[in-house]
């Protein structure tokens, strides 16, 4: 990916008419319309007969003073709602996904990688690719499938074929990271809380900045650019402080790492 | 007699009015195959000849296609799901049962349109797992995909203000978990951190104003039922229809020739 200024990264896809030298066009009518039209035909036919067979659920009236053990979002919400026990409301359900949607639509901005568009390819984009199957398959889809099989009342962990005891008493001997190593007065704790989040994000750019360098040489750096380096490190931190947070809470019970009168992280 | 049927059907497709409707015959020439498309104003959505590779469906997983028709059909049972359904809260849960057991074709209309959506959001998320696969956001393509997430954000708020209008327990308490991060939000939900700054408070907050109330009620259901009949298929349309625009005007993306 040397040769490329960046007026060059612009692959043009021009609307020539058919018919020059390795020009591969052929007939919309009938090679497209034709495969979109089995694809219609077979897609209406499953849903018809899925609609025949599987009746959409409906259950008592609407009773706002009855509230069903566990509560859970419709399942397309369930990753958020999963990660509401590692991270306060405002984080896991406002912060996060924007986020995510924030980070989705700057992709094509941060990646300037001009292979690889238009074909499949691993080796041409690996790291493009891990991040995102990392993202969208690691985070979201597994914590879709946490949250809407394995969890059951009180939030609490039911395998599958495990009954559903609304009674389990679940232990709660979680506590807060600057606590757990032995910090009491809750200034410092709050100072200790603080540093390491700025500490992990500090640390966390500059380790980035040093393997891309490492990798792809300060050439490819002095041409990505300051904003898409923040961005994407800024972005891929999250992502990693998640599963960090995940993690300390399922190993080391913890709680919070920062805890303030206004805002825990 | 054949003669007579062959004479009258000259007659009729010679006619002013047959060829007024029908522009071209059905020969299988170039110039027809390219007329078939540009002729008709729901083909001429594609270009009238496309790159092979871009007709295959180990390319496209043809999910864009079939995202666009969970959408058409969920637009068709909705429409017939309307005339039987009234967005009040002592009528919807009866009508939900109205429309299932006293309706012709209801139990299956009702089906197709929740099956549809869930169908419509896990082809959406396949249609953008494959177009990053190819890379097909990249340059000129860049701001299609950021329309293509708004459509994604879109889809999941369809979805989920479809959700609370059958008006069961299932309905209420989804939407309430769901809607329970605007509380929530920095600044303006009145859990959120930083509330006292703007000074929300639980009839008035970020939660609130989506609800319409302090409470999910009465007129949530209201509020949820323009949104999702309404409004966000409105907003839906208009960024399908720039969505369209540009990848025909920029073109399938491909490997390069």
């Amino acid at each position: 990916m040397a040769e490329m200024g960046s007026a060059a990264t612009r692959v043009e896809v021009t609307l020539k008419k058919a018919g020059g030298p390795g020009d591969d066009k052929v007939h919309t009518w009938p090679n497209l319309v034709r495969a979109e039209f089995l694809c219609t035909l077979f897609t209406i036919i499953f849903l018809l007969l899925w609609s025949l067979l599987v009746d959409a659920p409906l259950e008592e009236p609407a009773d706002p003073g009855r509230t069903p053990n566990p509560s859970k979002a419709p399942w397309y919400f369930l990753g958020l709602q999963e990660i509401l026990v590692f991270f306060d409301p405002w984080h896991a359900g406002v912060v996060a996904p924007t986020f995510i949607i924030m980070g989705l639509m700057v992709i094509p901005f941060i990646d300037i990688n001009p292979k690889g568009n238009g074909y499949y390819t691993f080796k041409e984009r690996k790291y493009e690719i891990l991040t995102f199957i990392f993202g969208f398959h690691v985070l979201w889809i597994s914590t879709i499938v946490i949250g809407t099989f394995v969890r059951g009342p009180g939030w609490n962990w039911f395998w599958p074929w495990e009954v559903w005891d609304a009674h389990l008493v679940e232990a709660l001997t979680n506590q807060d990271l600057p606590y757990l190593v032995g910090i009491r007065d809750y200034w410092t704790a709050a100072a200790f809380g603080l540093s390491l989040i700025i500490g992990f994000f500090v640390v966390g750019t500059a380790a980035m900045y040093w393997w891309v360098v490492w990798l792809k040489g300060r050439e490819f750096m002095q041409r990505w650019g300051a904003a898409r380096f923040f961005l994407t490190s800024f972005l891929t931190l999250n992502m990693i402080a998640v599963v960090i947070k995940m993690l300390l809470r399922h190993i080391l019970n913890v709680k919070y790492i920062l805890v303030t009168p206004w805002i825990n992280v | 007699m054949s003669s007579q049927f062959d004479e009258l059907k000259r007659q009729v497709m010679e006619s002013q009015a047959w060829q007024s409707i029908f522009r071209h015959g059905y020969e299988d020439t170039p110039r027809n195959r390219i007329l078939m498309v540009s002729g008709n104003v729901w083909l001429h959505l594609h270009p009238s000849k496309v790159r092979k590779h871009a007709t295959r469906l180990r390319f496209t997983w043809c999910m864009g296609g079939i995202t666009f028709l969970m959408y058409l059909v969920t637009v068709v049972t909705g429409v017939y799901l309307m005339f039987y359904y009234r967005p009040v809260a002592e009528y919807a849960y009866a009508d939900i049962k109205y429309l299932e057991f006293d309706m012709p074709f209801g139990m299956l209309m009702r089906n197709m349109h929740r099956w549809a959506a869930h169908g419509m959001v896990i082809a959406v998320w396949l249609h953008m797992f494959r177009v990053f696969m190819t890379g097909s956001y990249k340059p000129p393509r860049e701001f299609n995909w950021v329309v293509g997430v708004l459509l994604l954000v879109l889809t999941l708020l369809l979805s989920f203000t479809g959700y609370l209008l059958p008006w069961d327990q299932l309905a209420i308490w989804a939407v309430s978990v769901g809607s329970n991060m605007g509380r929530a939000t920095p600044l303006l939900g009145y859990e959120g951190p930083f509330n006292e700054v703007l000074g929300v408070n639980p009839i008035y907050d970020a939660r609130a104003f989506l609800f319409g109330g302090g409470e999910i009620g009465a007129h949530t259901l209201l509020r949820f039922y323009i949104l999702h009949c309404i409004f966000i298929p409105l907003v839906t349309s208009l960024f399908l229809a720039v969505h369209f625009w540009r990848i025909r005007r920029d073109g399938f993306s491909g490997p390069a020739l």
